[in-house]
């Protein structure tokens, strides 16, 4: 690879802003990837995740900020630079009177050097789909066909939007192995998602977007420890119980406590304590307790303790 | 597991237009509306329009015995009549609907009188007819001796007159269709934008619509003209190579024009609203099925100046009168200029996402 590429960071991003005619979808936003890193924009649907991605892939202008891929500025030889680049759009749709070999056979024609046809079709898993239509495929064929089509370049960085909206648990986790057997090689990653699975699991750094900035910075685990309480306990009360907020707060070990279309989220540090005390504290109050959850802290519970809203209204 | 070197079927362009037939040819309906429909409807307007041999003129002569029998005798002898006794009210309704061209009184006093009507061609030269061999009859004699010689030359039937019609029409409609339609598809599928995230030049993916259409093209001329030629015997006068120069030309024009009407739409809707409101003026006024100079002379100019007009005009002008280069130099520089025209805006307006 060139002197540059392998000096400077894979993907730097900074004072990104990018303002539609009635929406600011991106608001001064910084980042930077590591070589070999899996770097994950986890927001809403309209946080600004698509823009910043289609402007780091040279296919949106930015109105302000600078952004530096493989060390080079978008507007120089920039036929060279997409060639060093693999891209998984939002939503393509291949021809479906095409077949996954041709459709494959097309994209490695446009990269002077790369995996063979045969070859990227098997890292996707999709031999027995080779003389199929695309029209025939199913959701999750389409995303793997869609990997294949970035991959053909054997490209140094690779830049995934949404790669698993919209798919089965199954056909998720398929895509997911093939995600990691790639990051295994070494390649840059920039992945956008909705799902905090997805970021927990793929992901080595994440940035939690929102409004077109990023909010919160750090590894999956670093996240989710910043909120200085590893659980969270969800629970819900019969209809027309009324419950002291106050009194739920100064239970031993509760961090924070908020209620959300009927539902409270109580995190704590330690449920073999705050556990019982919660239902000792619930029984003082003579409230009945129709539901009761308790899960570990993950990157959705962030998302929520820094905007107040849930990563996906559904 | 790396490759580098690779055949030529691998280069780009190579590939883009393999894309261009495949999707044309897995497509029935497009290979029928360009290969098959104009065909067929070539063989319908043949058949409809061909021109028969002549069939006699239907006479009604009004009943009043001796008389009107002494008229059917004497317009019997001439062979382009047919006669027929009415009474006075049936000969007066056969003449109202067209069953006979004229109806032919004999007066009691003497003398004939004719009823028909002189805005009907047909009746006026009925008239001229009955005329001719009622007057032979009654004795007189030509003063100028005549012969006839009979003429039935290809190139003056309805059906040479539509056939470069129709090869115009199906030029516009699938250059047109054949880019407005894939581009638009593939602007809505976000595909557009996908290839342009790869190293492809766009110039090669423009270069592959051009080449399709020029090999399709081949095929599109030969179906239509071979047919015609072997079924109806339509003349191709003028050379083959100013032929196929006028159909690049124009399929290049037309395929310019898809490409500027389909540069902004990014729905199917919108590209088929815009297509139909640039190709049926054409349709009326360009001379497909009937002659542009049947409009008014005030309208003459916005006419020529249209593509499809230019097209058929040199098409029929190549075809039926075997025109040299020369003769169909203005025709060939107006397509041009909708070339020229079209290409640039269409590479000025043109959005790939």
């Amino acid at each position: 690879m060139t002197g540059t590429a392998a000096s400077s960071p894979p993907l730097f991003v900074r004072g990104l802003r990018k303002r539609y005619a009635d929406v600011v979808a991106v608001d001064g936003l910084d980042l930077e990837i590591r070589a070999g890193e899996c770097f994950g924009l986890l927001g809403p649907n309209g946080a600004g995740k698509t823009t910043t991605i289609e402007i780091c892939e040279g296919l949106t202008e930015p109105d302000e900020g600078e952004v530096l891929v493989l060390g080079r500025r978008w507007g120089e030889r920039d036929r060279e630079l997409r060639s060093l680049l693999g891209i998984s759009l939002q939503e393509t749709q291949f021809s479906e009177k095409l077949t996954v070999g041709e459709t494959v056979r097309l994209f490695r024609s446009f990269y002077r050097r790369g995996p063979t046809v045969e070859a990227v079709i098997a890292t996707v898993q999709l031999q027995e789909k080779r003389g199929a239509r695309v029209g025939q495929l199913s959701g999750g064929q389409r995303q793997r066909l869609a990997l294949a089509c970035a991959l053909v370049g054997d490209p140094t960085l690779l830049f995934l939007d949404e790669p698993t909206t919209g798919l089965d648990p199954q056909s998720r986790r398929q895509l997911w192995e093939l995600i990691e057997r790639f990051k295994a090689a070494g390649r840059a990653i920039l992945l956008t998602t909705h799902y905090m699975e997805e970021a927990e699991r793929l992901c080595d750094r994440v940035a939690i977007v929102d409004h077109g900035r990023v909010i919160a910075l750090g590894t999956p685990g670093e996240l989710v420890a910043s909120l200085s309480a590893e659980h969270v306990v969800e629970f819900a009360l019969g209809q027309g119980a009324r419950v002291d907020e106050g009194a739920l707060r100064g239970v031993a070990g509760v961090a924070a406590a908020a209620r959300r279309d009927g539902t409270w989220r109580v995190r704590v540090a330690e449920l073999h304590r705050a556990v019982p005390a919660l239902i000792a504290e619930l029984h003082r109050q003579d409230v009945q307790l129709t539901e009761l959850r308790t899960h570990s802290a993950t990157l959705e519970d962030v998302f929520v303790e820094l905007t107040g809203r849930q990563l996906r209204d559904e | 597991m790396t490759s580098e070197r690779r055949g030529w079927r691998d280069h780009p362009l190579v590939q883009l237009t393999l894309v261009r037939y495949r999707e044309f040819f897995r497509e029935p309906e497009a290979v029928f509306w360009v290969f098959v429909f104009p065909v067929l409807l070539t063989a319908g307007l043949g058949i409809a329009f061909r021109n028969q041999a002549p069939v006699p003129t239907r006479v009604a002569v009004i009943e009043r015995g001796e008389a009107s029998r002494a008229v059917v005798e004497a317009l019997g002898r001439s062979g382009d009549l047919l006669a027929q006794e009415l009474p006075e009210a049936a000969a007066t309704d056969a003449l109202r609907t067209g069953k006979v061209a004229i109806a032919v009184a004999p007066r009691e006093a003497g003398g004939i009188e004719y009823r028909f009507d002189d805005e009907r061609p047909e009746s006026r030269a009925a008239r001229l007819l009955v005329d001719d061999a009622l007057q032979r009859a009654a004795g007189r004699s030509d003063v100028v001796r005549v012969t006839e010689r009979r003429v039935h030359e290809p190139g003056s039937r309805y059906v040479d007159f539509v056939v470069p019609g129709l090869l115009g029409m199906n030029l516009m409609g699938s250059g047109l269709w054949g880019l407005g339609f894939t581009i638009v598809d593939a602007r809505r599928k976000k595909l557009l934008k996908r290839l342009i995230a790869t190293p492809m030049s766009r110039t090669q993916f423009l270069a592959s619509f051009v080449l399709s259409r020029l090999t399709l093209l081949i095929i599109e001329v030969g179906a239509l003209v071979g047919f015609a030629l072997l079924a109806f015997g339509v003349p191709v006068r003028g050379s083959l190579l100013s032929l196929l120069a006028i159909c690049l030309l124009s399929a290049l024009a037309f395929g310019a024009l898809g490409l500027l009407l389909a540069s902004r739409a990014r729905t199917i809707e919108g590209v088929s609203g815009l297509m139909n409101l640039v190709m049926l003026p054409m349709w009326i006024f360009s001379g497909v099925f009937f002659s542009a100079s049947r409009f008014p002379d005030a309208l003459q100019p916005f006419i020529q100046a249209l593509p499809l007009t230019a097209v058929n005009d040199a098409l029929r002008a190549s075809m039926l009168e075997g025109a040299g280069w020369a003769r169909l130099a203005p025709e060939l520089a107006i397509i041009a200029a909708w070339l020229a025209v079209s290409f640039t805006l269409a590479v000025r307006l043109f959005r790939w996402r």
